[in-house]
């Protein structure tokens, strides 16, 4: 079964070059993703997670905002009941000393310009949760 | 992309007889040499590797070297630097701190919310107000982003796109108070609808009632504004986007074809609105690729107003621009790299002619810039233009056989790619169809996957690494005190404006936004009456709709 990934674009940005990148080098590395296309709410994210029985949601947020974003996403994944189930990681722009307050948050995967597209493959082939079953 | 003509029999006999021993011995590093964009770059080029070499001189049609015979020797470019963060307060001092340090030229970057014509109470602007840009809402803000600035004394460049009739308004409406009249201002309004659909995606409306806000402001600027650049059709965002340097030329060049039509279309006079619409390209890495692309660029707009659209005179044919260094090359590892890389592509605008420039901050892949790193980039532009011998000679490259070359190969590129649109209807019907977005997309990958390979080189990043941790710059950032302020601020200015002056200037804009009249006018009530952008945005959406685009990768 390959690895099922929601990308989405949250917050009022419309920088799309990375998300839609990540999102290729993602399909061509065997996984099923569903890009989200821009301006998602948290709620719709998590609904369209919910709805394409994703593993993984990946976040592109390059205007500073994730630190509104994250969080409200990460409370909406514990009220769905799907925190342990549903790997989140985040790229964009995010500074560094944001980067261990998203970690607690846990968000472990937060890719900063220049990662290599193999290293976040690696990284959500190696973290993500077993299959759900629904 | 063409091949390498027919070698003459100089060239024959040097690559017979020198260079084929010579690679015998040694071969070269490797089996092909690619620009940027993925151009083939031949190891040599002569007299035989030009067509026909472009006859034309600085000052004249096509302008391929310049549109001024003099080049920088009577005045180099306009260092105009892109700021906006925060808070207006905390932005005006920045202007101040830029026009002290010998800036010559105001450039205003506007948060998401403003771009986005949403006001800071908006639920969508949550976290965003005041973080990409500075947060303007109404003509208060306005009021207080130039307070102590004499609108007639600055040129005032602002990056403003779906809302940039509002946002124009304000400023109108500051110059008035000012005492400062409409005519004496100078400026551009970037103004460009079409890109923020191909690229860069902040847009509001659907693609014709955008198209027309644009001839609105054509229209009215003709009239009252006789001197502010109306739009300023880019490219920087496209390439930023991922596409290739012709594709940058092509795209941004079919932009202004749309726009000039949409103009005649309207009714309006093409010698008249015409010297008014600029350009803004993008400054990237490959040096003498990028020279080709801003000389092409002259070329190409020069014939297409005076034999597509028939203009006569020369102004109309004139492709003045801005340009500024490539963000997108700037790198998160060994930030202090990036004074480097923006370095020389500062110099290749230069060497292209541009009329002005902004150069970026060496940590703009971190975050917005600190004030240190913002008055090195300042000074890397005066150490060009005053220390190198840069400004002394017009079109230095001009009559190079290998920029020469270069010029007409993406000036063909560029051609085919325009043509293809035509063939579509139109860029607004391209776009509808999803052609340049889906084309940079492509471009954006093929760039990525090469880096990933090590086809291309990022020192720092896929060569030459080192770890940095605790090494990177301070950088700038943007608390919640900003949204906070922001927020008081719009409840102050709500209560205490003329509520009944207030529905009624909205009103009447959406009687003109129904009707065929001009906008401008009762946009520049609204403002009098301290309306906000995200009520007159609301207004027009009620009118027009909001644009959503389909998702594809």
């Amino acid at each position: 079964m390959p690895i099922r990934v929601v990308i989405a674009k949250p917050g009022l940005d419309g920088h799309d070059r990375g998300a839609k990148v990540i999102a290729r080098a993602l399909r061509d590395a065997g996984m099923e993703v569903i890009y989200t296309g821009l301006r998602q709410t948290p709620e719709q994210i998590v609904a369209a997670a919910l709805q394409e029985d994703a593993q993984v949601i990946g976040l592109s947020i390059l205007s500073g905002a994730h630190m509104h974003i994250c969080p409200r996403l990460m409370e909406l994944l514990d009220q769905k009941g799907l925190r342990d189930e549903v790997l989140v990681v985040v790229g964009g722009i995010i500074p560094g000393v944001d980067v261990p307050k998203l970690n607690e948050m846990g968000i472990k995967g937060v890719f900063l310009p220049g990662t290599p597209m193999q290293a976040i493959v690696d990284f959500i082939s190696a973290n993500v949760k077993p299959t759900v079953t629904t | 992309m063409e091949g390498t003509k027919v070698p003459a029999s100089a060239r024959e006999r040097w690559q017979r007889e020198v260079l084929e021993p010579s690679l015998k011995k040694v071969p070269e590093r490797q089996s092909t040499f690619t620009t940027v964009s993925g151009r083939p770059i031949d190891g040599l080029y002569t007299r035989e590797s030009v067509a026909a070499v472009d006859p034309s001189v600085p000052g004249e049609f096509p302008y391929t070297r310049g549109l001024y015979p003099e080049g920088y020797r009577r005045k180099p470019w306009t260092i105009r630097q892109f700021a906006g963060f925060g808070t207006p307060e905390q932005t005006n001092a920045r202007y101040k701190q830029l026009l002290s340090a010998g800036g010559t030229g105001l450039s205003v970057a506007f948060d998401l919310p403003t771009l986005m014509g949403r006001d800071p109470d908006d639920p969508l602007s949550r976290g965003e107000v005041g973080k990409c840009g500075v947060s303007v809402a109404s003509l208060a803000d306005m009021e207080t982003l130039f307070a102590g600035i004499r609108l007639d004394a600055v040129s005032t460049s602002m990056t403003i796109n779906a809302p940039a009739a509002m946002i124009f308004a304000m400023y109108l409406v500051v110059a008035e108070r000012q005492g400062v009249s409409w005519p004496s201002l100078s400026g551009t309004l970037q103004n460009d609808i079409l890109k923020e659909f191909i690229a860069q995606k902040e847009f509001i409306f659907p693609p014709r009632p955008s198209m027309r806000l644009v001839t609105d402001v054509f229209d009215f600027c003709a009239k009252q504004v006789p001197r502010w650049n109306t739009i300023s059709v880019s490219g920087y965002h496209i390439r930023e986007a991922g596409s290739t340097a012709a594709q940058e030329l092509a795209f941004t060049l079919r932009n202004g074809i749309e726009y000039v039509q949409y103009g005649i279309d309207a009714g309006l006079d093409v010698e008249v609105f015409a010297p008014r619409i600029s350009f803004f390209f993008n400054a990237h890495n490959d040096f003498f690729e990028e020279i080709a692309k801003f000389r092409a660029a002259r070329r190409m707009w020069a014939r297409v107003m005076r034999d597509r659209f028939g203009a006569k005179e020369p102004r109309s044919w004139q492709l003045r621009f801005h340009a500024q260094t490539a963000g997108v090359s700037l790198t998160a590892q060994q930030p202090y790299n990036n004074v480097v890389r923006t370095a020389v592509q500062a110099l290749a605008a230069v060497l292209g002619g541009t009329q002005s420039l902004h150069t970026n901050a060496l940590d703009e892949a971190l975050a917005l810039p600190t004030e240190a790193a913002a008055t090195l980039a300042v000074r890397t532009q005066q150490v060009l233009a005053h220390e190198t011998g840069l400004t002394d000679a017009v079109d230095p490259f001009g009559g190079s056989w290998f920029v020469e070359r270069l010029t007409d190969d993406i000036e063909h590129e560029a051609l085919a790619i325009t043509e293809t649109i035509d063939r579509m209807g139109g860029m607004v019907e391209a776009i509808e169809e999803g052609y340049p977005q889906r084309e940079i997309a492509q471009a954006a990958y093929t760039y990525q996957q090469a880096v990933e390979r090590r086809e291309r080189i990022v020192v720092g990043v896929n060569a030459f690494v080192a770890d940095d941790a605790g090494k990177t710059p301070d950088t700038l950032y943007i608390d919640e005190g900003t949204a906070e302020a922001q927020l008081t601020r719009l409840t102050e200015v709500r209560a205490g404006r003329d509520q009944v002056q207030c529905r009624r200037a909205l009103e009447a804009l959406k009687a003109a936004a129904d009707s065929r009249e001009n906008t401008m006018p009762t946009l520049l009530d609204a403002v009098r009456a301290y309306a906000t952008v995200g009520e007159m945005c609301d207004v027009l959406r009620a009118v027009w709709g909001e644009y959503e685009e389909t998702p594809t990768i």
